[in-house]
């Protein structure tokens, strides 16, 4: 095939929103069509890459490689099982999003389509690139969208909380970066030539006092845009002040680049370290489910309840993640997706409800259910979803994640199920002091149900629910190789033989990496050196 | 012919998908004759499928089909699949059969709704799920069951949700509920990952097989009952089912009652095994059973409202079903759970005709004397409180006998006097409630009085045949006394029940239990005559005499006040501490704190910033000299 | 043929010129043209390098200056005028937000 399929699906977005250059502003409305036009297209054509995609095998599928800057520096795009469906999850959630906002954003409505799309692309970018440097860009462009979308189009305080946001996230990603320097010229040295092939560097064996130090610095990267606990407090302040696509956005897919950048760059790279963290981390995690749900419990503004919610289930995933095995981390991947689509579901009914009486404040409401009787079933199934009922998609992933922990550890998976209870306590309890009780604030007489607009983006975020809760086989079964081959690669630690005097381990031939079919990258490289 | 027994739970599914797409714009009566039909055409298979089973020789139990594999990955494989057996039968059977006639009686009941078809789809999807958990042949698609009938139960007790009272219920319900479904949770984990497999099979031939150690089958065994205890109202997580009675009263009857409530029982005796091969497991079940059948009878003595007695009477049967469950005659339980879906769906339908004759009054000190009213009403309530009491011939005594019995025989004594202790109980709550309702001095406020009127047929026609039921369903277990092969509940069970240790009693020793039973049910009922008939100065003296016994019952032992002071509000307060204090405090603090240092740094290092450009450049060229004299020195 | 240091000593006036009249002077546009000085100072060393030894390289740079210069005149300007719009006036002790 030679349609850059997957190229077309990341810049798509972008190049949407070069287009606006030529729409006058005034024209409000055919903005919005566009960019909606776009991202739907987007979303069918990555359809295809989910249908084209090979479950058999491990290796990146869709791969294209072109020379960029060169010393390693390449533009090398691929995806595996474990990134496909991230990459879907963020089509699916695009036009969603553009949809819900369709009378929310009155403002500058031609920038914040922009920079909508803009951000559509550097989240895809995220997922898909197998080259260290590629991530880095993408991974740090695309704080610079979700920046201006909270700064602009945010709430009260919203330059204290996106200022917040990217300073959080930056303080970590330049110590990924340095820690990608140092890999960098590791494997200069190790290997004679240049790379930043995440494969490649998947064949390096590190000293494991090297491996910690940049461990951490990955780490601390992805835990803070996880947010594990205790680097969580931004994402509450963020949520809050964000608009309601923002935050759809950043609790359905940027969470998740926290948790993917474990699975892809700090586990399998310093397999050694990970295991010697993990019990920290797994612990971090554990606190995180039950601290995130007591604040949850709590909180009197909806938004920031279910933002605590996150972290929450977030802590759930993370703690999946370290679990390490076969059934943990499809657990760990298919509730990331399911975590995607409930929590960006709940942003969506909050922020439906936010249109309608413009507070978010818990106690202003009561009683909506009588006004808004499809409303109040959407709501319920996304609310239920979230505390994982059966039948529905939450329950698929929390089963596997908890069976997955329960193996790894009997006591950590029998704290987690605490889960269970909380999410039901403060998700139901804020149903029924927003949707039930008598109708006390006389504003709500004035609701009307929901739009056609509405039910369409609200309704295919359920049906899927409904879908992935009863059918998880086509989406488990495309990720299992790439799972097992990513366990390969975590597990390979126990063979290493620490030799004190040797940096690195200079077993590693350039022939070696020949594994993933880039001799022609290796080529690139050779020439680069003469 | 069996083989289309995996259709019972899919039609009313289907009905239930029509209903929740449609239902707002259908007209009332295609609603009703649609989930009536539903239930209809299930009950009809199962019966058929029952039919089926006879012919089926039992070393082919369970007849499984398997619809898809519906989650798999690794070592996690959960099958779409239904089983049919004679445990499945029998509570397929009652589900659809007290299903239907709820369905029924509830066209009448809720005519007059303006959320009929929210009622219908809920009551639709509750009889799915509720079928699913009973047929489901592995343990994750029991739970999946298990998780629905919560749901439909917490959105049916909140289905007048305006009321503050039924939306916080409804609420109580789920989380109670889900705290035991955490330890049920916890139990299925052990479950598969020591046995590798959730299939009930699977599960029993590890058991049997002696693959699990003796303490983890203990401990595997109390995790699943701790399950049944939120879903079955045992002690402790029995605090949500009385306040569940602000849903409608068909709800109350269909899902507090016969069905969903009994789930817990159904899963102990489905998983019997364990609680064979453990004897701790098994006593643990009886002397909860036990206790909770006493300790929910005696809040039922002091309550007002006519469904809240109900309500913990139903926790006390509950109790006496886990009494057979834990002391091995598991077809003892789930007798008891047969005969007591009819009764008790019958009193609560009953007492539904009495609010609805009496304008949605509850309180029994506002009634009286409505004998004369209530023609078809009285009579089959009268039924149901003669079965309930277990008065000889009518179908709660042979049940209640039964389980007496065997515990009698297994030598758990202590479980046997709180279980005759329990008859007393109920046998006076059950006729103080009728006596207070139905006969002595009219106490009805006048304006209900104008109002008073007897059910619609749609309505009573279901009362008299659960009646009917109520009657006759005990004669398919007979007591052993009556000769070898009289119980055919028993034999036709036996076959998935795993047997103890034997122990026969006499035949003397037998009649002399059932006298005894006998007796204490009259009693029962005598005491009731003689305090709220004969001399209703009684009671009165009592309250003088023992007020605080009688505070204490009234406010049920303020359980659900202790549970708020040493639960609830530590977790809220100490969450909002936590919250204020850690996470706006330290960790916010230290964030805000580490950005407001840097600043501070800024502020400091910004007076070197004049703002000139003539001192920038000046300072350019100061540092270009320095750098040049370096260069060159 | 010239020695070379004339032209560096053309130059490095040049260059005084321009930095000290930067450094003095108070309005925008004089500045200005002494930073315009300053470059053509560069220029004038450049070229007479590029001479010296003979290389084109010099020579190709002073180009570049050069177009540069255009460049940062034109915007320069512009932001002296957009400076006077604001200001009403383009003495530089008028422009001091950056003051700390």
């Amino acid at each position: 095939m030679n349609i850059p399929l997957l190229s077309i699906v990341t810049f798509l977005p972008a190049a949407g929103a070069l287009l606006f250059i030529f729409i006058n502003r005034k024209q409000e409305n055919l903005i919005r069509y566009t960019a909606l036009f776009i991202s739907i297209i987007n979303f069918i054509l990555s359809l295809f890459l989910y249908f084209n995609f090979n479950g058999q095998t491990a290796e990146p599928q869709f791969v294209e490689k072109a020379r960029w800057i060169g010393y390693g520096i390449h533009y090398h795009i691929g995806i595996d099982g474990i990134s496909l469906f991230l990459v879907l999850l963020t089509t699916f959630l695009m036009p969603i999003v553009i949809l819900s906002s369709w009378n929310s954003v009155k403002d500058k409505v031609k920038e914040y389509h922009i920079f909508m799309l803009l951000l559509g692309t550097g989240i895809i970018g995220v997922f898909v690139s197998l080259n260290l440097f590629l991530f880095y860009v993408f991974w740090e462009a695309m704080l610079i969208p979700m920046y201006f979308l909270i700064g602009i189009w945010g709430g009260k305080r919203k330059i204290y909380a996106t200022l917040k946001f990217v300073i959080f996230t930056m303080f970590g990603s330049l110590l990924m970066l340095v820690a990608i320097f140092v890999l960098y010229s590791i494997f200069y040295k190790t290997a004679g030539t240049y790379s930043l092939n995440i494969f490649d560097y998947y064949q390096l064996v590190l000293n494991p006092n090297i491996q910690i130090w940049l461990f951490l610095a990955f780490g601390l990267a992805f835990a803070i845009k996880v947010p594990m606990f205790p680097f969580h407090t931004w994402l509450p302040d963020a949520h809050v002040e964000a608009p309601t696509a923002g935050s759809v956005i950043l609790a359905g897919v940027l969470l998740k680049m926290g948790a993917y950048g474990f699975l892809r760059f700090a586990l399998p790279l310093f397999p050694d370290a990970a295991k010697k963290f993990i019990p920290y981390l797994a612990v971090l995690s554990l606190i995180g489910i039950i601290y995130g749900a007591l604040m949850a419990l709590i909180q009197k503004d909806m938004k920031s309840l279910v933002a605590y919610s996150s972290v929450s289930h977030m802590g759930l995933i993370m703690l999946a993640v370290f679990a390490l095995n076969m059934e943990s981390l499809e657990g760990a991947v298919y509730q990331m997706l399911n975590h995607g689509l409930s929590t960006g579901a709940l942003f969506l009914c909050v922020g439906i409800l936010y249109e309608r009486a413009h507070t978010r404040l818990i106690k202003d409401y009561g009683g909506v259910s009588r006004q808004m009787p499809v409303f109040a079933a959407l709501f319920l199934i996304c609310m239920l979803s979230s505390v994982g009922l059966p039948g529905l998609n939450g329950f698929v992933g929390e089963i596997l994640c908890l069976f997955g922990i329960f193996q790894s550890s009997k006591l950590l998976a029998i704290l987690g199920v605490s889960t269970i209870i909380l999410a039901a306590a403060y998700l139901l309890w804020m149903y029924q002091r927003v949707m039930q009780g008598p109708l006390e604030n006389k504003k709500i007489l004035n609701f009307k149900d929901l739009s056609l607009r509405e039910i369409g983006f609200l309704v295919p975020i359920v049906l899927l629910m409904f879908f992935m809760g009863i059918f998880p086989k086509p989406f488990l079964r495309k990720m299992d190789a790439s799972i097992e081959h990513l366990l390969k690669q975590v597990h390979r630690a126990e063979t290493y033989v620490v030799d004190k005097e040797a940096y690195i381990k200079p077993s590693l031939k350039i022939s070696e990496i020949d594994i993933n079919q880039n001799t022609k990258e290796n080529r690139t490289e050779t020439e680069d050196n003469e | 012919m069996i083989d289309i027994f995996w259709l019972i739970p899919l039609v009313p599914a289907l009905s239930t998908l029509i209903l929740a797409v449609f239902g707002e714009k259908l007209p009332k009566k295609y609603i009703s004759f649609q989930a009536c039909g539903a239930v209809f055409i299930s009950f009809l298979i199962s019966l058929y499928s029952f039919l089926g089973l006879l012919k089926v020789s039992p070393e082919e139990y369970p007849i499984v089909k398997n619809l898809f594999t519906w989650i798999h990955s690794g070592n996690f494989q959960a099958n779409l699949s239904f089983q049919f057996d004679p445990l499945t039968a029998v509570m397929a059977l009652v589900v659809t059969a007290v299903g239907f006639l709820i369905h029924v009686y509830s066209i009448g009941y809720m005519a007059e709704d303006r959320s009929y078809s929210r009622f219908f789809t809920l009551m639709n999807l509750f009889t799915f799920s509720m079928l699913v958990l009973v047929m489901a042949s592995n343990l994750v698609l029991m739970f999946v069951g298990w998780e629905g009938v919560g749901f439909c139960s917490y959105m049916l007790i909140g289905f007048w949700f305006e009321k503050h009272s039924a939306a916080n219920a409804g609420k109580k319900a789920f989380i109670v509920n889900r705290i035991g479904d955490a330890g049920f949770l916890i139990g299925m984990l052990f479950i598969l990952v020591y046995v590798g497999s959730t299939e009930f099979s699977n599960i029993n031939n590890a058991v049997a097989g002696g693959s699990l150690s003796h303490g983890l089958v203990t401990l595997i065994a109390i995790l699943l009952f701790v399950g049944a205890t939120g879903k079955s109202a045992q002690i402790p997580l029995y605090v949500w089912l009385p306040d569940a009675m602000e849903g409608p009263t068909p709800v109350s009857a269909l899902i507090h009652a016969a069905t969903m409530v009994t789930a817990g029982v159904y899963m102990v005796a489905r998983m019997n095994i364990f609680y064979t091969t453990s004897e701790t497991a098994g006593s643990v079940v009886a002397i909860i059973g036990a206790v909770t059948a006493v300790y929910a009878g005696t809040m039922a003595l002091t309550q007002n409202d006519i469904k809240r007695v109900l309500a913990y009477s139903t926790i006390s049967q509950i109790g006496y079903m886990f009494i057979g469950c834990g002391v091995g005659a598991y077809a003892a339980g789930i007798f008891h759970l047969y005969t007591h879906a009819f009764f008790k769906s019958l009193l609560f339908l009953a007492a539904g005709s009495v609010m609805h004759a009496l304008s949605g009054e509850l309180d029994m000190r506002k009634m009286g004397g409505l004998k004369k009213y209530l023609p078809y009403t009285y009579p089959t309530f009268l039924i149901g409180a003669i079965a309930i009491a277990g008065v000889p011939f009518l179908s709660g005594f042979f049940s209640k006998d039964a389980i007496l019995t065997s515990a009698f025989a297994q030598g758990q004594y202590f479980v046997w006097i709180l279980g005759i202790l329990g008859a007393v109980l109920t046998a006076f709550y059950m006729f103080r409630l009728i006596f207070l309702t139905f006969h002595g001095k009219e106490r009805i406020e006048p304006e209900v009085k104008k109002h008073i009127h007897e059910s619609p047929p749609v309505m009573t026609v279901p009362l008299a045949v659960l009646a009917f039921f109520s009657v006759i369903a005990g004669y398919i277990g007979l007591p052993v006394v009556l000769g070898k092969n009289v119980n055919w509940f028993d034999r036709f069970l036996a076959p998935i029940m795993h047997k103890g240790h034997e122990a026969h009693l006499t035949i003397g020793t037998e009649w002399l239990l059932i006298l005894i039973s006998v007796i204490v049910a009259l009693t029962g009922i005598f005491i009731a005559y003689f305090f709220y008939l004969k001399k209703p100065s009684v009671p009165h003296t009592l309250v003088r005499r023992f007020p605080f016994l009688y505070r204490l019952l009234y406010n049920k032992y303020y359980i659900d006040e202790a549970y708020d002071y040493l639960f609830v509000r530590p977790t809220l307060k100490g969450s909002e501490f936590v919250y204020d204090k850690f996470d706006i405090n330290i960790i916010d603090g230290a964030v805000n704190g580490a950005a407001s240092g840097t600043g501070f740094f800024g502020k400091v290092l910004s007076f070197l910033q004049t703002g000139f450009i003539k001192d920038y450049a000046l300072v350019f060229l100061l540092g270009a000299v320095i750098l040049l004299g370096l260069l060159i020195f | 043929m010239i020695p070379i240091y004339y032209f560096l000593i053309l130059s490095a006036v040049l260059f005084v010129m321009g930095t000290v009249g930067f450094l003095i002077k108070k309005d925008l546009i004089t500045q200005f043209m002494c930073v315009e000085v300053m470059l053509n100072a560069a220029n004038v060393a450049f070229i007479a390098f590029a001479r010296s030894a003979s290389s084109l390289n010099g020579q190709i740079i002073v180009f570049f200056i050069i177009t540069v210069a255009a460049a940062e005149a034109a915007v320069g300007l512009a932001i002296i005028l957009l400076v006077y719009r604001q200001k009403k006036s383009i003495k530089t002790e008028d422009s001091s937000l950056m003051k700390g």
